[in-house]
């Protein structure tokens, strides 16, 4: 396989400003693997700053409402900031200072990598601006707030479609402005090499948890490993140590207010192969090639691209793709609030539906787990809102 | 010999340096930007470089995403712009070099592209976002029909990079002048000039200076140390804002690059 490939999909589709930077952070990333010091530290902060392992929890209320396979849900809004986004964050941190970078930036469209961003710049003590789109500004304005605490500067996207993709073009252009003393936090397993590979060796540690946590509760692997996928970071973290073995594993994605309306971020279900920052990989397009606008309830899934290694594993057939939709993410936002006490992400309510679709149909013996990569607190104005409730 | 590359062989021998303006394609129309092709020639340009309008553009400013944005808004896809070029060609030689981002040309199909665009008069292309790592398939093919294939280094660039891109590059090599987008500040401090030379010891390919050049005072600096100018998002915004003044400045800057 070509370097930085995944197959057919991946790349380095960047303007030739970034390449030698792309470069440096490949060298460096690859080292960091092996240096003892780097994991030793990463490690200690997993276990001390982040709160690691997370649980895997038996949702056993869950599991009876729906009357039929088992589900567990992984905790990874138990995670320190409240998402998976912590691991990669702090993983990149610690290489931006092992690089002598003096500044971090990132994207961020449900505001919890910025907010993971914010915290590893805070923890490390490096400069950190964040690009959010105005539209996710004001739907994520918990976060705008918490970012701004964490002494980050959050700053506006106001061109294009206003939401993440937009960011992540604003942020591609501030590190090729600044690139000697910046280090761009890609937040997901997108964009050119290495990180769509770094993002996903940051995040393994996801399914390198669960898998022990599965084999101690159940003496077995699970059946079903259920994720939701924007950029696809949370899926590929719990799916990459379970590839070798014979499990099925589905990744949602946003289906918004249906396929046939165009308004939904499912890439599979209505995308075609393209590059797009910095990739190769399935995306929302026209037939000019130029990117369609997205739309979901959720700010995190709301992305008209897909991390490159998602189509890759999908040619295998090694994960399945499918989608909820709006209505059914927030039915299973509400259902788990209301049978676990467990209040979760939009995003990872997507995950949710699909155990909710899912398990009814499956015997008492299999073993579902879902990766519930955040808490919902910050989505709980923008539900009250849809529900027409002023708070 | 690329007409490219013929020019430069040309203004070479009279000791000239080439002026080569950017204008984007179907802002705010595609009649528009006919005319305004044969007002550049008219003026002076040695070549035209034609942006194709993508919707995220993420080496531009907000100059040239506004324009792409107007482009876009009026309908105007890289067929069209193919096209355009083809009804020119019936009218103009000065050669046209497209600036496209590179899922527009991944989605027409790169063979069928390097064909058509060859067939309607395209001499040249520029892909920001397309180092020539990912380029091999797109590089013999065009080679092979004879449109020229430009690369670009910038500072950053190490001698690994200027090499692989000066192997690459035919036509000339587009030098980015800061790391940064387009229409930003441009810093004259004598650190393009050393890199130029740097560029120079290693090709003898001709190398155009492009990025935030927007008066005629840094155009003429440029000129002075490299093989070409390229302005691009100063005359987006004159069409834009100042349309009665743009003959006038196209001439200034035409005057300053010598």
């Amino acid at each position: 396989m070509k370097k930085g490939y995944f197959g057919k999909y991946g790349g380095r589709f960047v303007p030739e400003t970034l390449m030698p930077a792309l470069m440096e952070l490949e060298k460096a990333y690859l080292e960091s693997k092996k240096d003892r010091a780097f994991q030793k530290e990463l490690i200690h902060l997993q276990k001390t700053y982040i709160g690691r392992p997370t649980s895997l929890y038996f949702a056993k209320r869950l599991t009876e409402h729906l009357g039929g396979a088992k589900i567990y849900l992984k905790r990874e809004d138990l995670a320190h900031t409240g998402a998976h986004k912590i691991n990669n964050a702090i993983g990149q941190a610690l290489l931006a200072k092992k690089i002598g970078k003096k500044r971090l930036i990132a994207e961020t469209g449900a505001g919890q990598h910025g907010v993971a961003t914010a915290t590893g710049a805070a923890l490390i003590g490096l400069d950190c601006d964040v690009y959010m789109g105005t539209d996710d500004m004001k739907r994520q304005a918990l976060n705008v707030f918490r970012m701004r605490l964490l002494g980050a500067r959050v700053i506006e996207v106001s061109i294009g479609s206003r939401t993440l993709k937009d960011a992540i073009n604003e942020a591609l252009r501030d590190w090729t402005t600044n690139v000697n003393t910046t280090h761009y936090v890609l937040g997901t397993v997108f964009g050119p090499h290495p990180f769509p590979s770094m993002v996903r060796d940051f995040q393994s540690v996801i399914g390198k948890e669960a898998r022990k946590q599965i084999m101690q509760a159940e003496k077995r692997l699970p059946d079903y490993l259920v994720a939701c996928v924007g950029g696809g970071s949370n899926a590929m973290g719990l799916f990459h140590e379970f590839l070798g073995d014979n499990i099925k594993m589905i990744g949602v994605e946003a289906g918004g207010k249906g396929i046939d309306t165009g308004e939904h971020a499912a890439r599979f279900a209505g995308g075609s192969v393209g590059v797009f920052q910095g990739c190769k990989t399935y995306l929302l397009q026209d037939d000019n090639g130029n990117v369609l606008g997205t739309h979901s309830v959720s700010a995190g899934l709301d992305y008209a691209s897909i991390g490159p290694e998602h189509p890759f594993l999908r040619d295998l057939g090694k994960v399945q793709y499918t989608y909820a939709t709006d209505d059914e993410a927030l039915a299973a936002f509400e259902l788990l609030s209301k049978t676990e006490g467990i209040i979760p992400a939009l995003e990872s309510a997507h995950a949710v539906a699909e155990a909710v679709k899912l398990a009814p149909k499956l015997s008492g013996d299999k073993l579902i787990i879902v990766n519930l990569s955040g808490r919902g607190d910050k989505d709980v104005q923008h539900v009250a809102a849809i529900k027409g409730i002023s708070l | 010999m690329n007409k490219i590359e013929k020019t430069f062989n040309k203004l070479k021998a009279l000791n000239k340096k080439a002026f080569i303006p950017y204008i984007m394609a179907g802002d705010p129309s595609v009649e528009r930007t006919k005319e305004l092709v044969l007002v550049l020639e008219e003026c002076g340009a040695d070549i035209i470089e034609l942006g194709v309008p993508f919707t995220d553009p993420l080496a531009d400013g907000p100059t040239i995403q506004r324009a792409a944005e107007r482009a876009l808004k009026a309908g105007v896809t890289l067929k069209d712009v193919l096209a355009l070029v083809s009804d020119l060609r019936t009218k103009t030689r000065v050669p046209l070099v497209l600036m496209t981002y590179y899922n527009p040309v991944f989605k027409y199909g790169e063979d069928r592209f390097v064909k058509d665009a060859k067939d309607a008069g395209v001499d040249g292309v520029i892909i920001p976002d397309l180092p020539p790592d990912e380029a091999g398939g797109l590089i013999k093919t065009a080679k092979k029909a004879g449109l020229a294939t430009i690369f670009l280094l910038a500072p950053t660039s190490t001698q690994d990079r200027i090499k692989k891109v000066a192997v690459a590059s035919r036509g000339f090599i587009y030098y980015v002048s800061m790391t940064g987008i387009t229409g930003s500040q441009i810093l004259l401090d004598g650190s393009i000039e050393k890199s130029i030379n740097n560029i120079r010891r290693i090709t003898d390919k001709p190398v155009a200076v492009g990025f935030g050049i927007s008066t005629a005072e840094q155009a003429r600096a440029i000129s002075g140390i490299s093989d070409g100018v390229i302005v691009g998002s100063a005359i987006v915004r004159k069409i834009h804002e100042a349309p009665e003044g743009l003959k006038d400045f196209i001439l200034k800057l035409r005057e300053a690059v010598r």
